[in-house]
């Protein structure tokens, strides 16, 4: 016991001997923290409008100005070719452009009916499904105006009202439900690289031989390893609570005693990840690109970014081996519905054994004698 | 039995993929309170030898006990007893002279206290450095740490794996002096160097080429069984000297020592006879002299033997 209480203090030596490192555990995840937390936002605004209005009529100016009107678009030109409104896109100054034909307004009058062509570029897939989506609203919206006017005030027709509600979040507020998500991709990355870049650092400097030929045991100096890195995760998680609640003013509906138990847990996974990368490489830039590697395919595969439902079933299946996924999916149901112990008791079996397994082979796998 | 000595190696074999044989069936054993050397060129197996007898690697074959206590059952006991230097300096760079010491000190459960009159002579030369850190010492000052942090624990043996090895010659002869009086204060030493002229400083040592011993004995007697008449003999151009000396009828080896070339012979041959040899041969500024055998000088010969 007395060993590895040794080990520790001789790691927070070093550790906080490290300026750089330090402020690199510090104070990179808060400033990636507040500026993810902005930059991370599914609503698109300001997507840059073209206009080739061939019509010149009234109804295409009340169409404009409805556009004009919506804060998802802004007008930055018109023009009365479709070649010129081309450019414009083949440019990159705009994102769509909307043609109103000639006799556009003459033929909703006469013939109750008119086209109207919308083209977008599509370069950026998300982009363009949204502005597409975006402008088919105005539209739409512009067309149940007209449709009204001409039927008169009298007559009136059935339709059906959706009310909607959001639980949980009911502005939409996507801080709320993204700032926790990217405090857990925060923690994951300080805890898997600490840990996996250290007995490997060891290695690759040599001193590893002098402490192989020490009675240190192994389970010593593993734990005497992962304990410092676990108290920092832990430390680093409380911060970026703080700054989350003071910036962002995320909610904390449920028990922070359960968000952080879960950490706690969880921590072990991902620190036990990073021993055993580190116990399988040999020298600091294996285990960088072999860290990586996980941390790509369990941030991208996490659900934060895109949800998990909407992979297909084999991804789906990949997900539930990791432990991101567990963690993102914990702090949304604590903080934001006020979720309880048993409701996310499967998550905490599943770390549980995800811990045990990983850091059983760290352990393992961690030789003293070649 | 094995257990009279403090290190006992017999038919220890280790591979290292298919083709390098580091060591060949070696056998050896060192007495208690010896100060023993492994001596032999970079790459004859020595580094590998050290690291079996320090529990760090397994051995393909034969039997290996430090204290009586067998290197592969007993590794534990032999961890907690034995002070071990690498050949690369592997304490923590980014602590200070005392904060190293200190860890090593606890880990092995003593403190530097306890233990201090052992490393006492060796760390008043470093305590004016006490905190810097390990990284920023010179090459003689880390070894000077690194021998410390070894002996820390009070070791009854010691494996030195080519400590002087990028020392300055000041530096190197003071570690030999260092490693004297340890070996008064009864603590068994194994040293490996690729210095031949360090070999003198052993009581004993072993000449080790190719993963082979080639002779086990004290340096007198390693010295004294070198039997042909040798003689140093340079000339103003030393790379045609080695040549043509090759050529001579009577010449046994001769080989570059220094600014000399040490010539062994067949029999005794008047200096006069190489001297007019080399004339012949249009050598000018020729200076030959009697020389008297080194460790080189049997080295080189048992290696043409073998």
């Amino acid at each position: 016991m007395r060993t590895i209480l040794f080990i520790i203090r001789k790691e927070f030596l070093q550790i906080f001997r490290n300026k750089v490192m330090l402020a690199l555990i510090f104070l990179m995840p808060i400033i990636q923290l507040i500026i993810l937390a902005h930059a991370a936002d599914y609503e698109v605004k300001n997507i840059n409008l073209h206009i080739v209005d061939h019509d010149l009529s009234q109804y295409s100016q009340r169409l404009i100005s409805k556009f004009q009107a919506s804060k998802n678009f802004i007008l930055i030109g018109s023009s009365f070719t479709n070649q010129a409104a081309f450019d414009e896109i083949q440019k990159g100054e705009a994102d769509l452009f909307l043609e109103i034909p000639v006799d556009f307004q003459r033929n909703l009058l006469r013939d109750k009916k008119a086209g109207l062509q919308l083209s977008v570029d599509a370069v950026n897939g998300v982009k363009a499904g949204l502005a597409n989506a975006y402008a088919t609203a105005i539209i739409q919206d512009f067309n149940a105006e007209i449709r009204a006017e001409a039927a008169g005030p009298a007559a009136s027709q059935a339709s059906l009202t959706i009310a909607s509600s959001n639980w949980f979040n009911p502005e939409l507020n996507y801080f709320t439900f993204m700032v926790p998500g990217i405090l857990v991709l925060l923690v994951t990355l300080v805890g898997m690289f600490l840990s996996g870049m250290n007995i490997v650092k060891e290695k690759e400097i040599g001193t590893i031989e002098q402490i192989n030929v020490t009675p240190i045991r192994k389970y010593q100096f593993i734990v005497g390893k992962l304990l410092p890195f676990w108290i920092i995760a832990n430390i680093e998680l409380a911060i970026g609570l703080t700054v989350g609640w003071l910036v962002f003013d995320i909610p904390f509906v449920g028990s922070l005693w359960l968000v952080f138990g879960f950490a706690a847990i969880y921590l072990l996974v991902v620190l036990g990840i990073g021993l055993f990368i580190s116990t399988v490489t040999e020298t600091q830039q294996q285990a960088m690109f072999i860290a990586w590697f996980f941390l790509i395919i369990f941030i991208l595969m996490s659900g934060l970014f895109t949800p998990i439902e909407s992979m297909p079933p084999w991804a789906q299946e990949i997900t539930r081996f990791n432990p991101v996924a567990y963690f993102v999916e914990v702090m949304r149901m604590v903080l934001l519905k006020g979720s309880g112990v048993m409701d996310i008791q499967r998550h905490i079996l599943v770390m549980l054994s995800y811990a045990m397994v990983v850091n059983g082979l760290a352990v393992w796998n961690y030789r003293k004698t070649s | 039995m094995a257990n009279q000595y403090a290190i006992d190696v017999q038919n220890i074999s280790k591979r290292y993929g298919k083709q390098v044989l580091a060591l060949d069936e070696i056998s050896l054993h060192v007495h208690s309170g010896e100060l023993f050397g492994l001596i032999g060129p970079d790459g004859a197996g020595k580094t590998t030898l050290i690291r079996i007898l320090a529990t760090l690697l397994l051995a393909d074959s034969g039997q290996a006990s430090v204290n009586g206590w067998d290197v592969r059952k007993d590794y534990k006991k032999i961890r907690s007893n034995v002070g071990y230097m690498p050949g690369r300096f592997s304490l923590y760079q980014d602590l200070s002279v005392e904060e190293n010491l200190h860890f090593f000190a606890t880990i092995f459960g003593t403190t530097i206290e306890e233990n201090y009159e052992l490393i006492r002579e060796i760390y008043v030369q470093l305590e004016p450095f006490r905190t810097r850190k390990a990284g920023q010492l010179s090459g003689g000052m880390k070894q000077k740490l690194a021998l410390c942090c070894a002996l820390i624990h009070k070791p009854l043996v010691l494996f030195l794996d080519e400590p002087t090895t990028g020392v300055d010659a000041v530096s190197r002869q003071e570690f030999w002096e260092m490693l004297q009086r340890l070996r008064q204060k009864g603590i068994t030493i194994l040293v490996s160097t690729p210095y031949m002229d360090e070999a003198s400083l052993c009581e004993r040592v072993a000449l080790i080429q190719k993963g082979r011993i080639m002779s086990i004995d004290t340096p007198a007697n390693i010295v004294a069984g070198f039997d042909k008449p040798l003689l140093a003999v340079r000339t103003d151009n030393m790379y045609r000297l080695i040549n043509d000396l090759r050529q001579f009828e009577s010449t046994h080896s001769a080989y570059p020592f220094g600014d000399y070339a040490h010539l062994a012979l067949n029999g005794p041959i008047w200096p006069e006879a190489v001297h007019a040899f080399l004339a012949d041969k249009k050598h000018t500024g020729i200076e030959i002299k009697p020389a008297k055998a080194t460790i080189e000088d049997s080295f080189m010969e048992l290696m043409t033997k073998s």
